[in-house]
Parts: C-alpha cells; sequence; structure tokens
C-alpha cells in the first residue's frame, strides 16, 4: 500500500461538555478515497473543519505530507481544497472572478488558462460570465467543485457534494471526480448519506457514530462484518444503535 | 506576507464594488451630504455675524478629516462583513491565506475608501464653499496618517467583536466609531468636556489628531506634541488591538465559530 497522504492520530473535538469527535485515527494513503459515513452530527463535517484548520483540535495530530498542521498550515493548505454543496461563493461576483480569486489566494500561474480549462472539464462555458447569484444549486456544486480542482491539490475534502442534487447532475460529477481522481493520483476524504454512491466511490470506509469510528474497512468488509445484506443496512443498524459510555 | 494572496482579496471587493450602486452610494452619497449640510451651517454661522476664528477650516476641515477616521475604519469592518454576508470566510480560512495577509487587504481596502472618499469632499468643499483644503499642505498629512491608523484600531476592534459575536453584533460596523466621536473633540475644542472625560479624551489618539488639526487649520502651527502623542498611543493601541484580534481568532476556532459566524 502507497504511504499515508494525511495522518490522523487521536483526533478530539469537544465543545464545552459536548464531544463532537472523540479520539479517532485514520490515514489517507495517496491516490486513495476515503468514504467518512454516520448519521447526522456523528461527528463527519467537524473532522473535515479540522483537517482544513478552521477548528482546532482540543486533542491529537493532523499530518499532511509529513507535516504538522498546526505549524505548517500555509504549506499544507496550498495543497488541499474542499468542496461542499453546503459552502457558498461570493453572490456578486461572476462565476469567473469567483475562480479568479481564489486562483490569487492559492498563488497559481497562467489563471485564465486553468479556469478555462477547469470550466470546459466541467461543462460551465455557459455560466462562465453568469453572477454567482443567479446559479441554480447543481450550477453551485460545479462552481464549488471547480474552486476546489482548479488548484490542483494533492487532497480532497469533500463534504456531501452531491446533496440535494439531481441525478443526472451526481451523475455527471461522479464521473468526472473519478476520471479526475485517477489521472491526477489525488487522494479524496469523502462523505455522503447516499450509501450507493459511497461504495462506488470509495476504496476504503470508515463508519463514524457519536464521534467514535464504529467499523472500518472495504465497503464489503463492512458488510460481512455486521452480516448485512448490504452498506444501507449496516448504516440503519449502526445508527440505531445507542450510544454507549 | 504574500502580497499575490492580498492582491486576491482586493481583487474581490474591486468586483464586488463595480457592480453595486448601492455600495458606490454609500461611499459617496453620505460624505456628500455632509459636507453639504455643514456648508450651510458654516455659511448661516458667518452669516449671523457668529464670531467664531476659522468658521470655514473649523467645521469643513474638521468634517473631511472626521470621514477620513469614520471610512478607515468602515474600510475593515465592512470588508469583513461582506464575508460574513457571502458565507466566504470558510473559503477564505480554509485556503493558504493568513490571518495578518487578510487584515492587510481590510487595510488597503480601507485606504482606497478613504482616498475615494476625501478626495470627492475636498473637491465639492473647494467647488461649493471655495475652500481648499490642500492650500494647507503638508503639516496635515501627519494627522492624516494618524487618522488612517486610529480608524484601522477601531475597525479591527469592530471586526473582532462582530467575528465573536456574529450578525447581531453587525450594527457595530457602522455605530462604533460615533462612540468615539464626543471624545474625540471633532467639532470643538477638548477644554469645552467636562475634566472627567477630557481625562479620558487624552488617552484616545482621534483628541490629539483633531486638537492638533485645529492648531493647523486655524493657527497654521504644526503642534508637535499632539502628532507624537497621537502617533505613540496609535502605534500602542494598533499592537494591542491585533493582538486581541488574533486571540479573538484563535478562540473562534476553538469554538467552531469561524465556520458558522453568518449563520
Amino acid at each position: 500500500m502507497s504511504k499515508p497522504i494525511v495522518e490522523v492520530r487521536n483526533l478530539t473535538k469537544q465543545f464545552g461538555d459536548f464531544t463532537a469527535v472523540d479520539n479517532i485515527s485514520f490515514d489517507i494513503h495517496e491516490g486513495e478515497i476515503l468514504g467518512l459515513l454516520g448519521p447526522n452530527g456523528a461527528g463527519k463535517t467537524t473532522t473535515i473543519h479540522m483537517l482544513l484548520g478552521l477548528i482546532t483540535p482540543t486533542a491529537g495530530t493532523i499530518h499532511m505530507f509529513g507535516l504538522d498542521l498546526a505549524q505548517h498550515r500555509e504549506r499544507i493548505l496550498q495543497q488541499v481544497n474542499f468542496s461542499s454543496t453546503y459552502i457558498s461563493m461570493p453572490y456578486s461576483l461572476t462565476v469567473e472572478e469567483n475562480l479568479k480569486v481564489i486562483a490569487r489566494l492559492y498563488s497559481l500561474q497562467n489563471i485564465q488558462q486553468r479556469i478555462d480549462d477547469i470550466i470546459e472539464n466541467l461543462e460551465m462555458g455557459d455560466i462562465q460570465h453568469k453572477l454567482t447569484r443567479k446559479l441554480s444549486s447543481g450550477q453551485m456544486s460545479r462552481l464549488t467543485l471547480a474552486k476546489a480542482l482548479m488548484t490542483e491539490p494533492k487532497v480532497l475534502f469533500l463534504d456531501e457534494p452531491t446533496a440535494s442534487l439531481d441525478p443526472d447532475i451526481v451523475n455527471k460529477i461522479k464521473a468526472f471526480l473519478k476520471e479526475y481522481q485517477r489521472n491526477a493520483g489525488l487522494s479524496i476524504l469523502y462523505t455522503s448519506h447516499n450509501m450507493r454512491e459511497m461504495e462506488e466511490m470509495s476504496n476504503r470506509i470508515i463508519f463514524l457514530q457519536h464521534g467514535h469510528i464504529v467499523a472500518e474497512g472495504t465497503s464489503n468488509e463492512i458488510v460481512q462484518r455486521y452480516g448485512q445484506r448490504d452498506l444501507e443496512e449496516v448504516f440503519l443498524k449502526l445508527a440505531r444503535e445507542p450510544k454507549t459510555q | 506576507m504574500n502580497l499575490g494572496r492580498i492582491g486576491g482579496l482586493l481583487s474581490r471587493h474591486m468586483y464586488l464594488y463595480k457592480r453595486s450602486f448601492a455600495r458606490m452610494l454609500e461611499i459617496f452619497y453620505w460624505p456628500f451630504l455632509d459636507l453639504v449640510v455643514w456648508g450651510f451651517i458654516t455659511i448661516y454661522l458667518k452669516e449671523a455675524g457668529v464670531s467664531l476664528h476659522g468658521a470655514v477650516a473649523f467645521f469643513l476641515g474638521a468634517l473631511i478629516l472626521w470621514d477620513v477616521l469614520f471610512r478607515s475604519q468602515q474600510g475593515v469592518a465592512v470588508s469583513f462583513l461582506e464575508e460574513m454576508w457571502s458565507r466566504n470566510l470558510m473559503n477564505l480560512f480554509a485556503s493558504p491565506l493568513t490571518v495578518g495577509e487578510y487584515l492587510a487587504s481590510t487595510m488597503i481596502m480601507s485606504i482606497l475608501k478613504v482616498t475615494a472618499v476625501a478626495s470627492l469632499m475636498m473637491v465639492i468643499a473647494w467647488m461649493l464653499y471655495s475652500y481648499d483644503m490642500l492650500k494647507i499642505g503638508l503639516s496635515l498629512l501627519p494627522f492624516i496618517l494618524n487618522l488612517v491608523l486610529s480608524g484601522w484600531i477601531i475597525g479591527v476592534l469592530t471586526t473582532s467583536i462582530i467575528m465573536r459575536f456574529g450578525q447581531q453584533a453587525e450594527v457595530l460596523a457602522w455605530g462604533m466609531v460615533f462612540l468615539f466621536q464626543p471624545i474625540s473633540c471633532v467639532f470643538y475644542p477638548l477644554e469645552v468636556l467636562p475634566p472627567i472625560l477630557q481625562s479620558i479624551a487624552w488617552i484616545i489618539p482621534p483628541a490629539h489628531i483633531f486638537e492638533g488639526m485645529r492648531a493647523v487649520l486655524v493657527d497654521g502651527v504644526t503642534p508637535i506634541n499632539h502628532i507624537l502623542w497621537a502617533t505613540g498611543l496609535n502605534l500602542f493601541f494598533f499592537v494591542v488591538i491585533v493582538s486581541w484580534f488574533y486571540h479573538t481568532f484563535n478562540i473562534c476556532k476553538n469554538k467552531g465559530m469561524l465556520v458558522r459566524v453568518g449563520e
């Protein structure tokens, strides 16, 4: 197996008395898509926010590319990006303007060429000069994906990138992501509530519940371990288990 | 400091302003109206025979310089609000952008706003009231620079409060600076304040700036002591408030508020 590009050790986040993420450890390997699965409030998004340096962990360490995130934030984030259905971009700017700003924040070279390429790859030519406030939710998802991929990250965090999108767009985004990931050797941490999508996209899955890792392995391994028919049944079984102290 | 990233953030605001009539209006409309109203008051006082040495310079000059402080503060605080309103803080702080670069971009933004507003006000004052502020020359420069610095300090303080307490505190972006107006002695000399307020006024830089400015505008002398006090206090407060901003930023990251601010 390739070397880990992301190493998370004993990561914990407490908000007052509430423990959102409880002592989790995992690796993401080079070129791997790791699925992060769990019910609402399991700690998926908090984990991603800690990996992005937006939330400070209460305990534990995050290393990427062999560097400690707490000490090498700039160098690490230069090679990392994220996308989510739930994030937004400035509404009063056009799609192209938003991408230009992001390109400058990541100190990219040949900005216009990169924008043209990503616009073409994600079939966004028709909305390139459209104001962001006029985009549909599907177009907005493509924009946030474009801003993430344009920077050519080595690690990509995708927090429910296809939530609330119609099946046609979901299909296109998944196909594009798979191809891009194969070609670029990108490592991805992927969260989704869609079990089929998770099985389809991920090489390996971590199941989070109440901030703990309760299962880890390939989709088949997890299904077999819990004696269920598919990942959805495993999800339902685990998600309905009461919290144990 | 990465100048490219600072430029990136500035370009984001330029794109915003170039197609926002409301934002452009906000920059020019209120300063224009202020100047018209205070100009007529000045004319009225002169015609009523009120003896006030250098009345035009006193009020119009003070008004223009007050706007330097106000716009400088707004440039910093409103830039943060723009990011909060568009829920863009996650995109910014999940990028390699540093807190220092973020603050630098808002400060440059405030200089651009101050330059636009002050230039417009000087032109209008000259056209409507034949008041040429540029005649005063370089003596005013240290005061203007100190006012910009004071505006940054109030702006960074305001931003840190908004970041900590969210949208319910956003009114401070417009209101905070007015908290300092009575003791800044913008339109009247410091000696009219009650003794207790005079003591407080002496420890805030704008009071020294406006006292010194009156000496320049009305008496034509450059009071070095006021410049030194204003500069010293400004540098002290700048270090304290920027450190406070970093501290608040870390608290927000600890409490997970950075990803929720604006929601």
